[in-house]
């Protein structure tokens, strides 16, 4: 390998220019991203950076003087046109081709556009990038009333922020209980007493219908006639991978470039990494795709292992978190399939572990302000997840015994 | 603003000036201290930024607090001078602070 190009500069990306420069690749080294910045931490864009408390010059996870030293290429506001697989060139936007030997495509993903009537409205903002983070900044300022579209992590960290700012904020669910997709009822229990408990309005089963806009303010309408006027709508209902560069240039694509375990796609010079790609994990039968900080950090180092010609399979526990208000939620592992779940705590405290089994084996723990069992949670995973329904209950077994 | 020498895995001394406020990560990353990766960010959450506070200055730097404590379990090496870097707020009394980079991977 004498030259390999990255599209896609977010955190991916970056670990794979870096991993590789680590690994001792000393070739000719281009990292394209589509947006101005250079590389940069999204987690904080729904968190700290709303709040005003971190400026966007400290989001940057490396100065631009590290690139050089790097001696990697980085190519901002570049559009990737196509992938030429046949010649290995890539066309840009502006017509001009760059040549590969080898291929990563970190490009992520971008937000579920809201589809319904009056939704191309100025008060109707997305989270994604730093630029949509800015503009929710200063239009958050100037808002008193605010609607949050959907009660997953984004749209209840931002509800988060809201309220901590003093503004009115409703949000609005589909479904009948928020973070619906990723916990157990007990954990959306306790996330909707918390937002409730801090002045938050939670509409449940609710299907936003259309906007209405007029001079003063905007209307969310949904389906059974509520309305709830506001200053600021904030939609959070998911995401959908970047995989048209990849599907039209032929690689096999299914809601995410498909890659195998050693991160490489249906093209053996070119790999993936990240939310854009569905994956293959050996602690996982099904394929997954994931939306985080881990995943693309360790589909990353995968990745390179292959580029560099040691592939080594990925085999991580996935790990998330999500900071609301005084609440740290860790979660470990995937909990689809579970069968039951066992508490290690008491909701009520406001610190305690959800532990998701199935039969008799644990694969995924929530944790509430309760790093420690978080990280022994991970550990445990890791090796199996064999322990005891009562292991896990009785506060007095210490989790890292049991490992 | 202090001045705080990271000595990284290779033994090489990188003083680097670090506005107070700013975390003792932060100041790594602007100033392209290898080693300090800081993976989530900042936000106490993968033990990325670990390092050894120089013996000189443990009590001045303090300890860590339940939080940081429990994510260090996940550090390579950890020891008594362990904290992650990222909890660590620059202050003018860490004139001369001496950090020692621990293996992150």
């Amino acid at each position: 390998m004498t030259r390999c190009v990255i599209v896609g500069a977010g955190q991916a990306g970056l670990q794979i220019a870096e991993t590789l420069r680590r690994g001792g690749f000393e070739g000719e080294l281009l990292l394209l991203g589509d947006e101005s910045s250079l590389p940069y931490q999204r987690p904080p864009l729904s968190k700290k950076y709303l709040l005003n408390e971190v400026e966007a010059a400290r989001l940057l996870f490396r100065p631009a003087e590290h690139f050089a030293k790097l001696k990697v290429e980085v190519r901002l506001d570049t559009q990737v046109a196509r992938i030429e697989r046949a010649t290995r060139e890539l066309v840009l936007a502006d017509g001009s081709h760059l040549t590969y030997d080898r291929l990563a495509l970190t490009t992520g993903a971008r937000v579920r556009q809201l589809s319904v009537p009056g939704a191309a409205d100025s008060r109707v903002c997305y989270l994604r990038g730093l630029a949509d983070a800015e503009r929710i900044r200063v239009q958050l300022a100037a808002a008193r009333r605010v609607a949050i579209i959907g009660g997953g992590f984004i749209g209840l960290e931002v509800a988060a922020i809201a309220r901590q700012l003093g503004k009115e904020v409703t949000v609005i669910e589909a479904q009948s209980r928020v973070l619906q997709r990723v916990v157990a009822p007990a954990i959306s229990s306790f996330f909707h007493t918390l937002h409730t408990g801090y002045g938050v309005r939670i509409l449940l089963e609710q299907q936003v219908n259309h906007l209405e806009r007029a001079a003063e303010c905007s209307t969310v309408v949904t389906d059974d006639g509520t309305r709830v006027a506001v200053d600021l709508i904030v939609v959070g209902i998911g995401v959908v991978p970047n995989v048209e560069l990849a599907d039209a240039a032929g690689l096999i694509c299914e809601a995410g470039i498909v890659v195998d375990e050693f991160a490489c796609t249906s093209d053996p010079v070119i790999v993936a990494a990240g939310d854009c790609t569905r994956h293959r994990n050996l602690l996982y039968a099904l394929p997954q795709r994931l939306e985080s900080v881990q995943n693309a950090v360790d589909q990353a180092k995968v990745a390179v292992g292959t580029l560099l010609g040691a592939p080594v399979a990925y085999a991580q526990v996935p790990w998330f978190w999500s900071d609301q208000y005084e609440v740290k939620l860790q979660i470990a592992g995937i909990a689809t399939g579970y069968d039951d779940l066992v508490l290690r705590g008491v909701p009520a405290d406001g610190s305690f572990s959800a532990f998701y089994f199935a039969g008799e084996r644990v694969i995924a723990v929530d944790s509430i302000n309760r790093p420690a069992e978080h990280m022994a949670a991970r550990k445990l995973i890791a090796a199996g997840g064999r322990c005891t329904k009562a292991q896990v209950a009785d506060l007095a077994t210490d989790l890292k015994s049991i490992l | 603003m202090p001045k705080i020498t990271y000595i990284d895995l290779d033994g090489a001394s990188h003083v680097c000036e670090v506005a107070n406020g700013l975390s003792v990560m932060e100041g790594a990353v602007a100033n392209g201290v290898p080693g300090i990766l800081a993976i989530c960010g900042g936000s106490c959450a993968c033990s990325t930024c670990h390092a050894y506070v120089d013996e000189a200055w443990t009590a001045e730097v303090g300890a860590a607090n339940e939080i940081e404590d429990a994510t260090l379990d996940l550090a390579n090496d950890r020891k008594a001078q362990s904290r992650l870097t990222c909890q660590i707020v620059v202050k003018p009394a860490f004139e001369g602070l001496v950090i020692h980079v621990a293996k992150n991977d």
